[in-house]
Formats: structure tokens, C-alpha cells, sequence
């Protein structure tokens, strides 16, 4: 073997690399990878046209507000779909921490502690999931299933199924206060995508949930601990929806035991339109982010221009399924 | 239990004896008590028709199985092999005949997942990206054929360049004992030869070898030692100068007896 081995793995200069990103816009595949960020840019260009009052400061603030839950939750899901796995859980774990926190509230515990009794709460429903999946081997889709039904019903039966108003000096701070001109909900959702994308493409964790969402054989055969590596997954999300529960607590200024469907499709919508293929094995945390943010971008936008509520959701499926479509051509 | 050495054994520095080794999935009965030995610094052949228990072996020795029965024996030493990291942690290392590679990561993230380089303070650690694939530039550089970026993702590799890593990083470990699961069998000819060039490689360098082929010209070419299994069983050893590839057809078939 006398062949001199020249590897050659060094990057593109960051001018070829413009020149090639320019050339690969030609290819469908670059729109299928970048379909948030430009669909982003499309409503928001759209929208400012159709209606001034959409790129104003104050409706940009109330977007960002009201974006940051579902940036949280679409994080948190994006985590589990990289793992092969799904959460329909997840929207019904945020309803058990609201109620969790509501009752903790309730019972005369001030804000911190409360917010540690919502946050476990939560965490509850995801050990179960975790557990479900990966030691009783019940199909992801079917475990949340299951879980989604027994969290909806336990908030009903542990509220009586009223809604708990929950006055609290601090959640009134989390939902008024800013830093600039950027509300704290949506500070909050920022430090997650940036914590997530850390631990997703940093550390050994986040590499072992894109190899066993990659191959959960190929992982196990170089040691990664798979079973472990989705309990803990699906225990971050539910933590996750936990926070977001607060979130939402302080949005609405009460604990409502009704679940918000919306939350859930809305989370795997914002995952799909952020390029992540639901087979797993490709991790991405920013795309997720940005499809959060052109959801309720496109809810406003629609809201602003005094559309009937009745077309939102024909507009969200629409928008999800030209993404899911558009991940056919994406490069493997 | 009283182990009966193989005559052919007595002497010789044996690196790996396992015995007795049951398997069983459901009523299938994979392994009905296989028993083989490696030789230090040698490349032994483990051959045998399709369902005679070469692939269940291996597994056995490389972790993934845990046997029902019998012992494995490194260098003097009784161990339990329960998982890939223990029979690593022993020096055994296996290029799986699927390879075990993650399509989806990158050939330096297939180097190094399960055993990743990290750095930081304390319990906050984070990957060290750049050790990691400097590293993986090395041991893959060290086949010195048809090297692919270790930055790009397995799925564009073609299977050579795929063999080529999974043997790389099985190398790459220092470890004493590496098996090979068919590693040609989807090769042409010439990166065939360049495989079979790197296990002599690795041979020269001390590491015992266990190959498991169908390729019988290869197997007389590379091994010098072979084992023979059949419904399984272990069922003769020969040396591979004083066979042929007519007497292991024989043996594989059973139409010769031990």
C-alpha cells in the first residue's frame, strides 16, 4: 500500500461557500432545507405589506411573547423526533404542570416553590413516557397516546375541572417584564434554543440522541446506552412543557385544566417546517426555532388582517404539509 | 466441567479460549456448546455454511450476546463480556458485517460515539470536536486507501471507503483482539486486496485476528489457523498450511468428520 494519503477535509472558504449556497438555490433541496427561515422572511414580507401595524414594535413584542411557548415546545419535541420518537404528550404534560403549579399555588406555596411542584409534575408524565418506550417497548405514537389521555384526564378530575387563578407578583414580572425591548417569556425561550442547541450538537448526550435516532443498532453496538438515552429524552421534553407551563400560567393569569390541542400540532408542525425528517438521526435546533416563530408569525399576520379564526388552522396545515412535502427533497 | 485442551493446543500461547458456549433464541438453538481458541499474534478463520453459529459467536465475544452457557477465557483470565463496552474494555473490538456506522453522523462521529474525547470543568463537559477528528484523520490515514474527509456523513461514502472506517476505528484502539465479520463481502477486487492488505497490517502489529469468511482462497491466504463450525458447534480446527480449501468444504458440509 504505497498510496500517499492526502485527506482532505477542510471547509470551503466562507466565499465559496456563498457562491455554492448561491448555486444550490437552483436545487430544490435548498429550499427544503432552509423552508422555515424563508418562509419566515415570505410572511413576514407578506404580512407587513397586507397590514401596517405588523412589523410595529408593540406587535412584534406581543409576537415574541406569544411565540415563546411554543418555541420551548417545539425544542423539546425537536429533541425527541431526532430520536426517532414522537411526543403527543406533550401539550397535556404542559396542561399538568399549569395545574400542578396552580394547586402548589393554591395550597399557600409562594412562586418558587410552586413552579418546582409544576415543573415535577410534568416531569412525571415524561418519566412515564421514557419508561413506556423504551423499557415496555410500546410504540412511541402509542404510549403519548396513552399518556396524553390519562394527563387530559388527570387535570380535569385534580381541578374539578375549573380553571385556578393564580395572582402572583412574579408571574405578573414574567409576563410584563423585558430586557430591552424583548419580553422576559421570550428571553426565557431564547436561553432554552441556546442551552438545546449546545447540548444537541456539543456534548456526548446530544450526539448519542442523533446516533440512536440515526441507528439505534449501529449506537448500541458502540456502547451508547439507547433505553437511556430516550428515557432521558422524553423526561427534557416533559421538563420542557413543564416551563412552558408556567409560561403559559402567566399568560393567561390562571391555570386552565382544558388542554390546547393547537400546542401539540403546532409543536410537530414547527419541527417538520424546521427541516427535521420524523425517521430521525438529523438533529436540528435553530430550524425548529425559526418554524415556531413562522407559526405564530402566520397566526398574527392572519389575526391582524381580520381573517375568521375558522381559517388559522386550515392556514397551519396548509404551511405544514407544502414543509413535509419539501423535506422530500432534502440531501440525505 | 472439565475442559479438554485440544492437543493441537497444548504450548501454544492461547489469547482467547472460549468454551462450551450455548445460545439460544426462543427454541432456536444458535450455539449448542462451540468452543474455539485464538492463537496470539495469529489470524484465525472462523468458517461454516449460513446458521451454522459464526455470526451468534462472535457476538458473543464482542458483547452484544450475553451467552447462556459457558466461558471466555483472555489471556489466563475468566471474564463476563455483558456488554460491547466490557468486551472493549478487555481489548476486544469487532467490525460488525453491517459495520455498525450511523448513516446519518459523520465518519468522525462514527469514530468516536460511545467514547467520545470531551473537555471542560468537572461534571460541564463538552465534546472536543477538533482532537476528535484530528484523530480519526490518523487512524483512518493509517489504511493510507482512498481516505474519505472525516467530516463527511457515512451515507455518502461508498462500502469500501464504509469498511475501510469501521476497520479503521475497530483498529484505532489499541486493542489486542480484533474480529472481522465478513469484512470483504461486499468488495471488489481491488478493495478486497486493500483489506486484506490491513489485516496483515494489524497483524504484524500484534493483534490477534478472528475472521469470519466464505471466501476459502482468503481465508488460506490471510489465516493461520481455522476453525470450522456446523449446527453450532466447533466442530474440527486445522492449520491452514496443512489444509485445503476441498478438505474445509468437507468439513463445513460434513461429509468429512473431524
Amino acid at each position: 500500500m504505497t498510496t500517499t494519503a492526502t485527506p482532505t477535509t477542510s471547509a470551503p472558504p466562507p466565499t465559496r461557500r456563498a457562491v455554492s449556497a448561491l448555486a444550490e438555490a437552483r436545487h430544490l433541496s435548498f429550499w427544503a432545507e432552509n423552508a422555515a427561515p424563508i418562509g419566515l422572511v415570505v410572511l413576514v414580507v407578506v404580512f407587513s405589506i397586507l397590514s401596517p401595524t405588523f412589523l410595529t414594535l408593540g406587535n412584534i413584542q406581543a409576537m415574541l411573547v406569544a411565540g415563546a411557548i411554543l418555541v420551548i415546545l417545539a425544542v423539546a419535541q425537536s429533541f425527541v423526533i431526532t430520536t426517532g420518537g414522537i411526543d403527543l404528550s406533550i401539550s397535556a404534560t404542559m396542561t399538568i404542570g399549569a395545574v400542578g403549579f396552580g394547586l402548589a399555588f393554591q395550597a399557600g406555596l409562594s412562586f418558587w416553590p410552586a413552579a418546582v411542584v409544576g415543573v415535577l409534575s410534568a416531569t412525571v408524565i415524561g418519566v412515564a413516557n421514557g419508561l413506556l418506550i423504551a423499557k415496555g417497548k410500546v410504540t412511541d405514537f402509542i404510549a403519548t397516546l396513552g399518556t396524553l389521555g390519562v394527563a387530559t384526564g388527570a387535570a380535569l378530575i385534580l381541578t374539578d375541572g375549573k380553571p385556578i387563578s393564580v395572582f402572583s407578583p412574579e408571574l405578573l414580572r414574567l409576563t410584563t417584564g423585558r430586557i430591552g425591548f424583548v419580553g422576559y417569556p421570550f428571553i426565557v425561550a431564547l436561553v432554552v434554543g441556546v442551552l438545546a442547541w449546545v447540548v444537541m450538537f456539543r456534548t456526548r448526550y446530544g450526539l448519542h440522541v442523533q446516533a440512536v435516532g440515526g441507528s439505534e443498532e449501529a449506537s448500541v453496538a458502540n456502547g451508547v446506552k439507547a433505553p437511556r438515552v430516550r428515557i432521558a429524552v422524553y423526561i427534557w421534553a416533559a421538563a420542557l412543557a413543564g416551563m412552558a407551563s408556567l409560561l403559559l400560567v402567566a399568560r393567561i393569569g390562571a391555570a386552565e385544566p382544558a388542554i390546547n390541542t393547537n400546542y401539540l400540532l403546532n409543536s410537530i408542525a414547527a419541527v417538520v417546517l424546521g427541516g427535521v425528517s420524523l425517521s430521525g438521526g438529523r438533529a436540528k435546533i435553530v430550524g425548529p426555532v425559526l418554524g415556531a416563530l413562522l407559526l405564530t408569525a402566520l397566526t398574527n399576520g392572519l389575526t391582524l388582517l381580520a381573517v375568521s379564526q375558522f381559517y388559522q388552522p386550515l392556514a397551519v396545515g396548509l404551511v405544514v404539509v407544502l414543509a413535509a412535502l419539501l423535506t422530500r427533497f432534502q440531501k440525505r | 466441567m472439565t475442559t479438554t485442551v485440544p492437543a493441537t493446543d497444548q504450548g501454544v500461547d492461547l489469547v482467547l479460549t472460549a468454551e462450551n458456549i450455548t445460545k439460544s433464541f426462543g427454541g432456536v438453538h444458535a450455539l449448542k456448546g462451540a468452543s474455539i481458541t485464538m492463537r496470539r499474534g495469529e489470524v484465525t478463520a472462523l468458517i461454516g455454511d449460513n446458521g451454522a453459529g459464526k455470526s451468534t459467536l462472535v457476538r458473543c465475544l464482542s458483547g452484544i450476546h450475553r451467552p447462556d452457557g459457558g466461558t471466555i477465557t483472555l489471556g489466563g483470565e475468566r471474564v463476563q463480556l455483558d456488554s460491547p463496552l466490557a468486551a472493549r474494555a478487555h481489548g476486544i473490538e469487532t467490525v460488525q458485517q453491517n459495520l455498525a456506522l450511523v448513516e446519518d453522523l459523520t465518519v468522525w462521529q462514527n469514530f468516536f460515539v460511545g467514547r467520545e474525547i470531551t473537555k471542560g470543568v468537572g461534571p460541564v463537559r463538552f465534546l472536543d470536536r477538533a482532537a476528535m477528528r484530528t484523530k480519526a484523520e490518523a487512524l483512518l490515514g493509517g489504511l493510507a486507501v482512498n481516505v474519505p474527509p472525516v467530516t463527511s456523513r457515512v451515507r455518502r461514502l461508498s462500502g469500501g471507503q464504509r469498511q475501510a472506517v469501521a476497520i479503521a476505528r475497530a483498529a484505532g484502539w489499541g486493542s489486542s483482539i480484533v474480529i472481522m465479520d465478513e469484512p470483504t463481502a461486499a468488495l471488489g477486487v481491488q478493495e478486497t486486496a486493500r483489506v486484506e492488505a490491513v489485516i496483515r497490517k494489524l497483524q504484524d502489529s500484534g493483534v490477534a485476528v478472528l475472521l469470519i469468511s466464505h471466501n476459502f482462497d482468503q481465508v488460506l491466504r490471510l489465516a493461520q489457523h481455522v476453525w470450522v463450525m456446523r449446527a453450532g458447534l466447533a466442530v474440527a480446527e486445522r492449520r491452514a498450511d496443512q489444509t485445503s480449501g476441498d478438505e474445509l468444504v468437507a468439513l463445513i458440509t460434513g461429509a468429512k468428520a473431524a
